[in-house]
């Protein structure tokens, strides 16, 4: 099957410091990949290149058939591709509401009317229907990381990227966020996710990989690289998240 | 503001309450000052309408003046300050020279000079430049003094207006420009609905300091032949040989504006405001 996220051969330098080195990912309509790794490994910084947030060197990366390489098909893939971060980033100048239907606007062109119903039917998907005309400071961040997700859907995108979605979250609220992202993938949603939750990867993802020092280490299903890594460099980190 | 014996256990309530001793006592204030300024004018038109009500009635043209020259200026500013920030945040070298050396040298000249320039030279230069050319409206050109203030006020203003924009706009988190790109906004979307809808709140209140600065500056447009508020008490004074009176009532009619200034600020600022 053609994949719909083709990364090639991607190098990424800050300064002295090599994010990421040569590295190669296919990823499949409808697959949900968790990318694991200790920091600095360069898994976010891979997750956004896909969506070019993040300015890669060398190689090339086609999403749904797009190169990455003029700002108009840059614009393009955004509009395909949703972005989850772990800070959540809403607009804190708009409402719940607001915050959903601005791109809706001002980029799909739908009217006042079907974008807010586009909104409240996802918050309701979501499980927060009653806070569609509250303000992000007035909710937990588990709700404001549901609106980010709310948000991202309803651009309808193609694939879903998510940054360490539960990092900034209270210990409470992380299940609330993992079950909307379970929902997701049993939708056959395309899920790139960097995240250390390996219950929700055993759970849903079809593959996970481990990154270190700007390269994948491993790729294997979940089951299989959790319960019996290879390399001697995954072992080392999952006996450290694994506890 | 009243220090409470018994500090208040919670702790958002008591922050709240520390810059300026709280938004009451801060009305209160104000309150009580306008209501003093404007009680003295009033006292001192009705005790000694000469020469107080005589001089109020002189420069009666000169507030308008005022009023308008400073208004326009001030939208004027805001907008070429708001495009020179933008263009100091610009991805083009080329771009960001240009507006750079603007702000360096508009903010290293006086006010007073730049006035100056455009009253007196700029009219020269655009003559020469008709005579070498043999422009017919460019020979003729004679500079419209309130034109050349506006000018003046703007081109100066307009640069220290640009950093405070400039300031704003980077004070918001750069999550926020990553969230709308991601959503597939482009720069000038993100800047539009995202990024300066939160910038204008948090340049407000310096936004506001520097209206009530222009408002006082505007004075400087008399020396370009303005007949603003305080060239007509100049003529009035050079009629009339009463120096106190005459400052002592122009002093009082700045302090009106200003104080009412500030409070217009304060409340569009109110209304502005985010819940954090």
């Amino acid at each position: 099957m053609e994949p719909i996220i083709h990364i090639k051969n991607i190098s990424k330098h800050f300064g002295a410091v090599e994010a990421l080195r040569g590295v190669n990912l296919d990823i499949v309509r409808g697959e949900v990949v968790v990318i694991i790794g200790p920091s600095g490994s360069g898994k976010s910084t891979l997750l956004r290149c896909i969506n070019r947030l993040e300015v890669f060197d060398e190689g090339e990366i086609m999403v749904d058939g797009i190169p990455l390489d003029s700002a108009e098909n840059i614009n393009a893939v955004r509009t395909e591709v949703g972005m989850v971060f772990q800070q959540f980033n809403l607009f804190p100048h708009l409402s719940v509401v607001g915050n959903i239907t601005l791109a809706q606007r001002a980029i799909r062109k739908r009217s006042v009317k079907e974008a807010d119903q586009i909104a409240r039917d996802l918050l309701f998907k979501v499980g927060i229907p009653e806070k569609a005309d509250a303000h992000p400071w007035q909710l937990s961040g588990g709700q404001q990381q549901r609106v980010a997700i709310a948000r991202a859907l309803a651009m309808n995108p193609k694939i879903m990227l998510f940054d360490e979605p539960t990092s900034a979250l209270d210990p409470e609220m992380i299940q609330e966020v993992l079950d909307v992202m379970l929902g997701l993938a049993k939708d056959g949603m395309t899920m790139v996710v960097v995240s250390h939750e390996i219950g929700f990867a055993r759970a849903a993802a079809h593959r996970a990989i481990l990154m270190d020092a700007g390269q994948i280490i491993e790729e294997a299903p979940p089951d299989v690289l959790f319960s019996n890594p290879r390399h001697e460099r995954t072992k080392l980190f999952l006996s450290k998240v694994l506890i | 503001m009243d220090v409470p014996k018994n500090p208040d256990p919670d702790l958002k309530k008591v922050l709240n309450e520390i810059p300026g001793g709280g938004p009451m006592a801060s009305f209160d204030r104000w309150w009580i000052l306008l209501a003093g300024v404007l009680a003295l004018i009033l006292i001192l038109i009705t005790v000694s309408p000469d020469p107080y009500l005589r001089i109020l009635y002189f420069v009666r043209d000169g507030i308008v003046v005022t009023i308008v020259t400073t208004v326009i200026s001030f939208i004027f500013i805001l907008i070429v300050g708001l495009l020179v920030a933008l263009m100091r945040l610009s991805a083009n070298r080329f771009i960001v020279t240009i507006a750079t050396v603007y702000v360096e040298v508009v903010r290293g000249i006086p006010l007073l000079v730049q006035l100056f320039f455009w009253y007196f030279a700029f009219p020269s230069i655009i003559q020469e430049i008709g005579a070498r050319f043999n422009i017919e409206i460019f020979k003729n050109y004679l500079a419209n003094p309130i034109a050349m203030a506006v000018l003046g006020l703007t081109f100066c203003y307009a640069a220290y207006i640009s950093e405070v924009y400039r300031a704003g706009i980077q004070s918001i988190g750069k999550g926020q420009m990553e969230a709308a790109r991601s959503l597939g906004m482009n720069y000038s979307q993100a800047m539009r609905f995202v990024i300066l809808p939160q910038a204008l709140r948090v340049v407000l209140p310096p936004l506001g300091n520097d209206f009530i600065s222009l408002l006082k500056d505007s004075s400087l447009v008399s020396v370009v032949t303005v007949a603003d508020m305080t060239r007509r008490g100049r003529e009035f004074m050079a009629a009339n040989f009463i120096p106190v009176e005459t400052w002592t009532m122009i002093a009082l009619l700045y302090l009106v504006m200003t104080l009412l200034a500030a409070r217009v600020i304060t409340w569009i600022e109110k209304k502005t405001r985010l819940e954090k």
